[in-house]
């Protein structure tokens, strides 16, 4: 992961490289700190960053803080401390009936796409999976799916267009049932956070499939578009308000985009990230690994 | 949108309430917080600095005027400032475009591309009665052609398209998707291409090898309004390989700062020209920088209002039906038809949104909930036509009846017939103070032809409190 984050980042680690050496010398404490804030917003970190430049100031009151590995060392501990491990075993299998995943975000966030990474990287661990396609609503997004499943041999269920997704995820958790599938992969229509009555949908799905298969949607994910700024926030806690999201899909992240909105995502409701997507094939897909994310935005160039 | 930037400019604004000149440094505390609504805003961080001290640079040298608040003052600097920042060079389309017009669409996966080139296609078949044609030249996202495809079945809108195959290249698609358009009567072509990152090499070439092969009059540059500090890295990379006429800003409607819009003509030279800000097709906004920036600053958004009422009105002239209701003569048919035109209007929520002051409202914008108006839809539509015309029949088995079969409670009938009884005095009253009959017609006239609001008298009252369930 690191290799491919990397290359994706060069350009943005080139300027926190350049802002750090800024440090070197005869830097003074507040240009130390402005150079510290720049590189923190500029990843997107957010307000979260008002609270580490408070911390670094009493950390460069004793001057310790004022070269370059000194600090790299301490934001990297510092950062490290707000992104979670994605855990172990990701997206714990039930040990009886098939396990359901949810996918949600906002429109565009690369939702359908993750899905079909998702049933890829399930596959080739030796489980069965059965994908449903809860968009109803966006043209054309079932045919964007079933292209996905053909290309991956993996069954799809269908509804109505314009049909209510509840009954598809009916559907699908009898389908599932009966087939006695490993894993279900619930793919919901784009919505944005802010649209109540759609969001009030999400809340009904799940409600659907506890009823048919208890516990379920055992896993529901956020796909979050890397690209995206301090609205990453705001989009986890109203996500989470009408589902119990467990974790996060870091998309996008082969651009140059940083993906530092994950930290305040992180910080304010303790979500895991637990994938990142890194390209358009069905392979470029790698657990999340928070160190090694961390060192990817500020280590030197290898 | 923007909720969180206008309040933090109205805190700022607040320090320069009182009498007498700010110092320097009360200056520069008030600016600190902008500042860092802005970061907090996704504004870009170079642009939120370069801002913040032309503005400090302005208010400190500036003399208090004479019969001007300092709020006043300052407002005035921000406002000016703001939409110096975010004006862009040139109009929303091009001038003196060839024909048929040719527009082009690109930018990143997910950015919105294909819902908006659907979208200005409808703007520019209804606001200039342009015959438009959609070309689907994304051929890497599966669905992508059908997506379009479909999009142009609902709006009415044709479409240029060939399924993905061998031999089928996007340069090709676009390329015979132009001679369809010279051939019919087409006056404006607009190219879908695929989503696509500005590192990757091979696919800029291609954008760059259709944008060289089909002359487009106008490129735009389609970029979500949720994007953080990467929309200026982008927008960079983007405006490297092509010459941008403008950018489409999408999926304002949601909660994003739109810090975006405020950074990348600073950075870049592009400036917005169109906003995507709802779901439906209809949902798109020529960027108007005063505007936006006195939306930002809770200056209200009149002209908006105004636009989409007028769009909404239309068709019938109402005067006959104003100078009945302005007698007092008025139904529940008339509420139930100011109703509907106001949902057509877009929802309450956006409309409030756009009115002055509607910041410091927004603990109250929270809880308006367009549902409202269904509940009272369904009520009147669970009378008969009788009741309809004639509410006072409406006895209490009546009201029993209607209640179930609307699904709401006798109490939520009773209180939409008080508040219908209010307006109907209201509106007999209105009517005598325009001493009535032919100064209420030429009032009625006026206002049309100025495209004002029709008059919602009573309308708040309307509105049952909104139940806790």
């Amino acid at each position: 992961m690191l290799g491919k984050i990397r290359s994706g980042l060069g350009r943005t680690r080139n300027r926190i490289q350049h802002a750090v050496r800024q440090l070197s010398g005869d830097t003074t404490v507040p240009e130390a700190l402005e150079a510290l804030e720049e590189i923190l917003y500029t990843a997107d970190v957010g307000p979260y960053s008002q609270e580490l430049l408070e911390k670094a100031e009493t950390a460069f009151a004793d001057g310790t803080l004022l070269n370059p590995q000194a600090l790299q060392t301490w934001l990297q501990n510092e950062l490290e401390v707000v992104v979670l491990d994605p855990g172990d075993p990701l997206l714990r299998k039930q040990e009886a009936g098939p396990t359901v995943i949810l996918m949600t975000g906002v429109n565009g966030s690369g939702k359908t796409t993750s899905v079909a990474k998702l049933v890829f990287w399930l596959q080739s661990r030796g489980q069965s999976v059965l994908v449903a396609a809860g968009d109803t609503f966006r043209a054309a997004a079932v045919e964007q799916l079933s292209t996905w499943c053909e290309r991956l041999n993996v069954p799809l269920i269908q509804g109505e267009k314009n049909g209510d997704p509840a009954a598809v995820a009916h559907d699908a958790a009898v389908a599932a049932l009966s087939q006695n599938v490993d894993f279900l992969v619930f793919d919901t229509a784009g919505r944005l956070h802010t649209q109540k009555n759609l969001m009030a949908e999400l809340d009904k799905i799940s409600r659907v499939f506890n009823r048919k298969i208890p516990g379920a949607p055992h896993h529901s994910l956020l796909v979050l578009d890397a690209t995206t700024g301090q609205n990453a926030v705001r989009q986890a806690k109203l996500f989470g308000e009408c589902v119990p999201l467990t974790g996060v899909v870091l998309s996008k992240l082969d651009g140059t985009a940083k993906g530092g909105a994950v930290l305040a995502v992180g910080r304010e409701t303790r979500l895991p990230v637990l994938f990142v997507g890194l390209g358009e094939g069905v392979n470029d897909w790698e657990i999340f690994q928070p160190k090694e994310f961390i060192q990817a935005l500020l280590s030197p160039r290898s | 949108m923007l909720e969180n930037l206008t309040q933090s400019f109205s805190k700022a604004l607040d320090r320069f309430r009182g009498p007498g000149k700010l110092s320097e440094e009360q200056v520069q505390e008030a600016l600190r917080e902008v500042r860092r609504a802005l970061l907090e805003a996704d504004v870009h961080f170079q642009v939120a600095k370069t801002f913040t001290s032309r503005v400090i640079e302005r208010l400190i040298g500036q003399e208090r005027l004479d019969g001007v608040t300092g709020v006043q003052q300052a407002t005035h600097a921000f406002q000016e400032e703001l939409t110096r920042l975010m004006r862009p060079e040139q109009e929303a389309l091009p001038k003196n475009p060839g024909h048929p017009m040719v527009l082009l669409l690109a930018g990143l996966q997910g950015a919105g591309k294909t819902t908006s080139a659907a979208k200005i296609g409808l703007w520019l078949k209804k606001r200039q009665n342009r015959n438009v044609l959609l070309a689907a030249c994304d051929l890497q996202r599966p669905g992508a052609v059908d997506q379009l495809q479909q999009l142009g079945l609902q709006l009415g809108l044709d479409v240029h398209a060939e399924q993905p195959g061998p031999g089928v290249d996007p340069i090709g698609v676009a390329k015979r998707a132009l001679a369809v358009a010279k051939k019919g009567r087409y006056d404006a072509l607009i190219v879908d291409s695929a989503g696509r990152l500005h590192v990757d090499a091979a696919l800029m070439a291609e954008i760059q090898g259709m944008h060289q092969t089909i002359q487009p009059d106008a490129t735009y540059l389609v970029l979500d309004a949720m994007t953080g500090q990467d929309a200026v890295e982008s927008a960079k990379a983007f405006a490297d390989a092509l010459p941008f006429h403008g950018i489409v800003l999408s999926k304002m409607d949601g909660d994003a700062r739109g810090g975006a819009a405020l950074s990348i003509r600073e950075i870049t030279g592009i400036g917005v020209s169109f906003l995507g800000t709802g779901e439906t097709p209809t949902d798109l906004e020529e960027f108007d920088p005063g505007r936006l920036a006195g939306r930002i600053l809770d200056l209200g958004d009149v002209v908006g209002l105004v636009e989409q009422a007028q769009e909404a009105v239309e068709e019938k002239d109402r005067t006959q039906d104003y100078m009945r209701m302005m007698q007092g003569k008025l139904s529940m048919e008339d509420l139930l038809d100011q109703f509907r035109m106001i949902r057509k209007m877009g929802s309450m929520k956006k409309m409030l949104g756009m009115l002055p002051g509607a910041g410091r409202m927004s603990g109250l914008l929270e809880s308006v909930d367009d549902s409202e108006f269904a509940r009272i839809e369904a009520i009147i539509l669970s009378m008969t036509p009788k009741e309809r015309l004639h509410p006072e029949v409406l006895d209490g088995s009546r009201r029993r009846r209607i209640a179930r079969g609307s699904g709401t409670e006798v109490s939520d009938v009773n209180r939409l017939y008080r508040s219908f009884q209010q307006m109907q005095k209201q509106m007999k009253s209105m009517g005598k103070m325009f001493g009535g009959g032919r100064g209420t017609k030429r009032l009625l006239k006026q206002m049309q032809s100025q495209g004002g609001l029709p008059s919602m008298p009573g309308f708040p009252g309307v509105l049952p409190p909104k139940k806790k369930h």
